[in-house]
């Protein structure tokens, strides 16, 4: 058999794919998960190499491949810049943006294919069509959450309403035109059809994440990952290439498993989240006149200097606030008293899936320090002190004890069973879900009312004192 | 389609479904192993290698002709957006992860 160029790119696929999963599976332990993202990165170079080798191999220079790399030079520029300049508060909105331009590649290539290749079985023009469709939603809808993270294209209920309902005629429309290929006499133009579909998807995106609530934006953002994933498989089923049916499939299943993990974890089902359901609050009115005891930080100070086990609790609220440096800096000081400081980190915590770990790993916390959900529940009442900063519903002791709590079901960490419990807030606001928190009520639990970069900065300084 | 011809499709296409079915369990096994504490870094990397979307638009703007414009210009915008992607994702994911790395 002759080995050719062709050959030679198949076999290079293969060891792609092969990088692709190792690399994977390396992303699991913290320790190796750097090296696995270099060798899938690896991976996707070899890749991209033999398939410019293969498709312009021995051939006098063209259009196409002076293009190609042009593009390539200012994609890496473009990719390069953002990556490099990104703040680690954002990362969901960056996130959204590469799932954009992953959308975005999948449609262009369905517009391009579709005009190119006629002749295909009906099954692989019903194929082209679908991932160029998914792939144009992905694309709008990821560009319109990136707008939601940055607080702009927000809708009041009624119109939200509105939206909903025209998502699912046009969701609708795009299946039918999608599976109709099959009953189409062969006159009509696939060009044409894919090029209305993409446009039909585009608007379907915008309609489909426009109405939905700022607190289910993880989902959505994982949603739309798995989207790209899917898009990229079925592109490479079109284009019969084994290796973008493995990367895309790899990550359609990632962000499966994400999707269904947040929804999970806001106790939400995915089928309210894309709807646009809002869970309303029974009791919209009561925290204001809830009986709390507040606490000072000197008191607070002189309450850690004596405990030997302190949890801490990080929100989004604490990112936000830029206080993450400051609790470290707060941890070592309990640490050099010979406390043990813990992070009991929430699923949601943050703007998408393990976005906290992220934010408190840029404060320099060691990743050993932080432990999830389930872990603490199991041993949560040997804390001496929970500290909770800019957390809210996760804490929420109403999931598991009031049946008609619109938050019962959802998985909270218990902070009500430590030994002591100090909230730090500004005021006596609600959190997302708008409900009342009946852990401030607890005989065990005390507020702290301030800025929480102050707090935990003058928290420190009063411990020096001690 | 009819049914017969839907039953064909499946026997023509055999081994691609078997295929496709093995590697997304092997995907969710892959993914589910993954702690908590990562799923950011997760996320974006997963993010990073879906862009191999790119070797697509490469095959795809490879077989057009020098004088089909309108082609030329949909894949140069294909490539460009898969290219951020690739880089993109690769490179904040190293970012990220740079910082879990144990201090010395």
């Amino acid at each position: 058999m002759e080995v050719s160029v062709f050959s030679l790119s198949n076999l290079t696929y293969i060891i792609s794919s092969f990088l692709f999963i190792s690399g994977l599976r390396y992303l699991g332990t913290p320790l190796n998960a750097q090296k696995g993202n270099t060798i899938a990165s690896i991976g996707m170079a070899i890749a991209v190499m033999a398939t410019l080798g293969a498709a312009y191999w021995n051939q006098s220079v063209t259009g196409g491949l002076i293009i190609t790399l042009a593009a390539i030079i200012i994609g890496s520029v473009i990719g390069f810049s953002l990556a490099d300049r990104v703040k680690m508060t954002n990362m969901p909105q960056l996130v959204s943006l590469f799932n954009a331009t992953g959308g975005g590649c999948a449609m262009l290539i369905g517009m391009i294919e579709s005009n190119q290749n006629p002749g295909h079985s009906v099954g692989a023009d019903i194929l082209l069509s679908a991932s160029t469709a998914i792939g144009a939603a992905t694309f709008s809808g990821s560009i319109i959450a990136y707008f939601k993270l940055n607080g702009l294209a927000r809708v009041n209920v009624k119109d939200a309403k509105l939206f909903v309902y025209g998502s699912r005629i046009f969701l609708a429309v795009l299946l039918s035109m999608v599976l109709a290929w099959a009953f189409i006499p062969d006159q009509l133009d696939l060009g044409v059809w894919v090029a209305t579909i993409s446009l039909i998807a585009l608007v379907y995106g915008v309609l489909f994440v426009v109405p939905i609530g700022g607190a289910d934006m993880p989902v959505v953002i994982s949603l739309l990952n798995a989207l790209t994933g899917v898009a990229t498989g079925l592109a490479g089923i079109t284009l019969d290439n084994k290796v973008m049916i493995i990367g895309g499939v790899l990550v359609g299943a990632a962000g499966v498993i994400l999707t269904s993990l947040m929804c999970k974890s806001m106790n939400r089902s995915l089928f309210d989240v894309i709807s646009g359901v809002v869970k309303s609050g029974s009791q919209t009115v009561g925290q204001k006149d809830m009986e709390v005891k507040s606490t000072s930080t000197s008191q607070l100070a002189m309450k850690l200097a004596f405990a030997d086990k302190v949890g801490i609790v990080p929100g989004f609220g604490l990112a936000v606030a830029q206080a993450q440096h400051n609790c470290a800096a707060l941890q070592l000081e309990l640490e050099q008293r010979g406390a043990m400081v813990e992070y009991i980190i929430h699923p949601v915590a943050g703007r998408m899936p393990g976005h906290m770990n992220v934010l408190l790993a840029e404060a320099e916390i060691d990743y050993e320090k932080m432990i999830s959900m389930d872990e603490a529940n199991t041993r949560i009442s040997e804390f001496d002190v929970l500290l909770i900063v800019g957390a809210n519903d996760v804490v929420n002791p109403a999931a598991v004890e009031d049946i008609n709590s619109p938050l019962h079901g959802m998985p909270i960490i218990e902070a009500h069973r430590a030994k002591n419990v100090v909230i730090i807030k500004r005021g006596m606001s609600f959190g997302y879900a708008g409900v009342p928190n009946t852990l401030f009520e607890k005989p065990n639990c005390e507020l702290l009312f301030g800025e929480a970069d102050q707090v935990l900065s003058s928290l420190r300084s009063e411990l020096k004192n001690i | 389609m009819e049914s017969s011809s839907v039953i064909q499709l499946v026997i023509q296409n055999e081994e691609a479904i078997y295929f496709l079915i093995l590697v997304v369990f092997l995907g969710l096994a892959l993914i589910s192993n993954v702690p908590a504490i990562l799923h950011t870094p997760l996320m974006s990397g997963a993010n990073a290698i879906s862009g191999v979307i790119l070797i697509g638009a490469i095959i795809s703007i490879s077989a057009l002709p020098d004088d089909d414009y309108l082609g030329l210009f949909l894949g140069f915008l294909a490539v460009t957006l898969g290219t951020v992607n690739v880089v993109g994702g690769f490179m904040v994911t190293d970012r990220m992860l740079n910082m879990f790395k144990k201090k010395k």
